[in-house]
């Protein structure tokens, strides 16, 4: 129960940001939907084109669909000469907006398409203009529907909301995702009970606006209003004051419990050399190196075999420290980011298995494994098949499995402990390893590349020297063992800590 | 304002194939009562929702007092014109001191006086407040007519105004309409199927059939056999129902 609480306490900033967004987006849908459905109901040739298109966008998953525009905006930002952010609000505002479209053209249609006849006759007979028509016959008859529409797209919006998370953007989805990695579930319930809240206090007070409206009683839609707008107000209020000023700096994290800690040691660092510090959590591998180079991050840690197969395409395994060498002169320039160091442990996919049951099929390599694979189901994280390295590992190692299975990685561990998978795509910091007596298998044919962790800094501070002498004590700094005694702090299942625990543990242990 | 007078001048209505009005020429007088009979189809809704411009002619004009009504737009022409239907058509949203003021609201006039109006149509001053759906056909289409009448219109189309309603209400009202045009020296075109209705309402009656005006002779010419067959056809009706039924009470 104090967990809850402790949780709740995080609520009201990222509530804010959600807020902010959700009725953004739904203002936004509404300008948009209004004159559509109007166009939609006049020339019904039109109508199905636009009916279509929003019921496409809705078929799309909303984390899809959020995701989409990323490469979409970096594609527009390189049109238009930069300038245009990638990530954060701006995709999550069009996302959400496309989304909230559905609802509010489709009752706007069925309102206007069901006035009497008759009603549009005498409108007509007596003298209205058609834009009187709208304003005085058709705007209050369609008013109800049209509202319930409205609603349905609040809480549509105020739901999909939470995965704006993963672009980027501050939400109360950050709650539920970070709780959901390191199984921290009284932040997940923190995260679900307050975006729940908000979507029932919003549902309540447009439906109140509804049945004023549609039973002409003044006082009660007016009050919904007013209530919905002190509460709009009230949401954002920790908004309005923005501390810090120009050294506001903005931490990336992918979404594992590594990344967090890693995120909050950068983040003690530099709130200690004066900076203000936020940090960007649960972004995709694919979506946080452009953030860098966008400059929507200011720092992250990335690891070294993730940019070498993925935006390098290098398909060379080399030793280590020159590929970190490539590595750096690479980004330098590309894109002006700058490789500060490495931290001194790496975090590769290791595939591993239970120490017994690989003991019992004599498996101790994925050479081992080749055999034996048509028998066994391979549990991997949520990008591990789609990934370079995957093929490359069954380039060098023909591996066909009975079945494969994508997990969050938490999950993932837990398949394997339930049976549900004989082999997974761990990764080598993982404490989980040593705690759940797995064998790692080996990978005598080299080939999955070295995932050193590396420090790495946006183009717009590769110059900032408080801010690299704020960084530069923690190269080399980090051997794997202390790295997977603090991940497993946070991923275990009993006495957990935070991530801000295990960082501050960390400092501690390194003398940092 | 005097009563307006109508002139139809070679109007056509084409829809693809079908000539629903097939070449009218006409001149009603400022001050009658027309009545407009013919059967479904017969065009005489159409010929009548070419006065208000509901339907564009494809070809001739229609001139009101001598003005034809293409001329300036559609709404400023409408307001001035009574317009009233079977399906009624009161905004379901307004009360009915709201339906009744619309005309002057809209056009930007001093605001209707709707106690005048409500004893113009026979309907006790407390509907005022009330919402449509609260009222009986009858109210409801007194309170159309109301609404018709507010702009000050001289010129009133009734558009088988009393299809809709029962018998009784129907003959009151049809009574009432008549009083209302003589009291307030209107224009007055209805369209009916009833020949009977026509006969004991109208100064005038035309007969249409396949957009063509066939007859157009006063009642009392009509029930003397004047007019011609299709007009004779429609007279015999309500004729004979009379009496069947005087043979019934004897």
């Amino acid at each position: 129960m104090n967990a809850f609480l402790d949780a709740l306490g995080r609520v009201p900033p990222l509530l804010a940001q959600h807020v902010l967004l959700s009725a953004a987006a739904l203002a936004l849908g509404i300008a948009i939907s209004l004159p559509l459905a109007i166009v939609a109901t006049r020339r019904p040739r039109a109508g199905g084109v636009i009916l279509g298109f929003a019921s496409l966008v809705q078929t799309i998953p909303s984390l899809a669909l959020l995701a989409l525009f990323y490469p979409l905006l970096l594609w527009v930002s390189a049109l238009v000469g930069g300038g245009i952010p990638a990530l954060g609000f701006l995709p999550s505002l069009i996302a959400l907006t496309l989304y909230a479209l559905l609802p509010i053209i489709r009752n706007g249609v069925a309102g206007l398409t069901g006035i009497d006849p008759a009603v549009r006759q005498a409108a007509q007979a007596v003298g209205m203009t058609p834009g009187q028509t709208l304003r005085l016959v058709e705007a209050p008859l369609v008013a109800p529907v049209l509202i319930a529409g409205i609603r349905t797209a609040a809480v549509w919006t105020i739901g999909a909301a939470t995965l704006s998370t993963t672009v980027g953007q501050p939400s109360l989805g950050d709650m539920i995702f970070a709780g959901l990695q390191t199984q921290n579930w009284a932040l997940v319930l923190a995260g679900c009970f307050a975006a729940a809240g908000l979507a029932l206090a919003a549902d309540m007070l447009i439906g109140l606006i509804e049945r004023g409206i549609a039973h002409r009683r003044r006082g009660m839609w007016i009050g919904a209003c007013v209530a919905l707008l002190a509460g709009l107000l009230l949401a954002t209020a920790p908004l309005w004051h923005r501390a810090g000023g120009g050294k506001v700096v903005t931490i990336g994290a992918k979404n594992f419990s590594e990344q967090y800690i890693l995120a909050r040691l950068i983040g003690d660092r530099l709130t200690r050399a004066g900076y203000t510090v936020r940090y960007r959590d649960g972004l995709g591998s694919a979506v946080i190196y452009g953030a860098l180079r966008g400059g929507d991050v200011d720092v992250y840690v990335e690891y070294a075999g993730t940019l070498w197969t993925g935006p390098m395409r290098r398909k060379d395994v080399p030793d280590p420290k020159a590929m970190a060498g490539a590595i750096g002169r690479w980004t330098q320039a590309t894109s002006g980011v700058r490789l500060i160091g490495a931290l001194g442990f790496e975090n590769a996919y290791a595939f591993a298995m239970r120490g017994d049951d690989a003991r019992r099929r004599g498996i101790a390599s994925l050479a081992d494994l080749v055999d034996a694979a048509p028998e066994l189901t391979l549990g991997s994280d949520l990008e591990f098949l789609e990934r370079p390295e995957w093929a490359a590992v069954r380039r060098s190692y023909p591996l066909r499995f009975k079945a494969t299975t994508p997990y969050a990685p938490t999950f993932m561990y837990r398949a394997l402990a339930s049976g549900e998978a004989d082999v997974i795509s761990a990764f080598s910091s993982d404490g989980r390893i040593a705690a759940d007596r797995l064998t790692v298998l080996g990978d005598p044919r080299h080939a999955i590349p070295s995932y050193d962790a590396l420090l790495m800094v946006a183009p717009s501070r590769a110059r900032d020297a408080a801010f690299v002498a704020a960084l530069a004590p923690l190269v080399g700094r980090i051997p794997v063992a202390a790295m997977r005694e603090a991940n497993y702090q946070v991923d275990r299942d009993t006495d957990k800590r935070t991530p801000e625990a295990a960082a501050a543990w960390l400092e501690r242990r390194l003398g940092l | 304002m005097p009563a307006e007078s109508l002139r139809f001048d070679a109007v056509v209505k084409r829809y693809g194939e079908t000539l629903a009005v097939d070449d009218v020429s006409l001149v009603v007088e400022a001050g009658s009562f027309v009545a407009l009979v013919g059967a479904s189809g017969s065009g005489k809704s159409t010929l009548l929702k070419t006065i208000n411009r509901l339907i564009e002619p494809t070809a001739g004009r229609v001139l009101i007092d001598g003005e034809d009504v293409a001329s300036g737009p559609a709404p400023a022409l409408r307001r001035r014109i009574g317009y009233v239907f079977q399906s009624i058509g009161l905004f379901p949203h307004m009360t009915v001191a709201e339906n009744i003021g619309i005309g002057p609201r809209i056009a930007g006039e001093p605001p209707a006086n709707v106690a005048e109006l409500l004893d113009l149509v026979a309907l006790p001053h407390d509907v005022a407040h009330r919402m449509p759906d609260a009222l009986s056909g009858g109210q409801r289409q007194r309170v159309a007519i109301a609404r018709a009448l507010a702009p000050g219109a001289k010129l009133l189309l009734l558009d088988e105004a009393f299809g809709a309603l029962d018998p009784v209400t129907r003959d009151a009202l049809g009574g009432e309409i008549r009083r209302l045009h003589d009291r307030l020296g209107l224009t007055t075109i209805l369209v009916t199927h009833d020949m009977a209705e026509a006969l004991l309402l109208a100064d005038r009656v035309l007969v249409m059939q396949a957009g063509r005006i066939v007859a157009d002779a006063t009642p009392t010419a009509l029930l003397n056999g004047d007019g011609g067959d299709a007009a004779q056809a429609l007279v015999a009706v309500p004729r004979q129902q009379a009496e069947r039924l005087r043979a019934l009470s004897a």
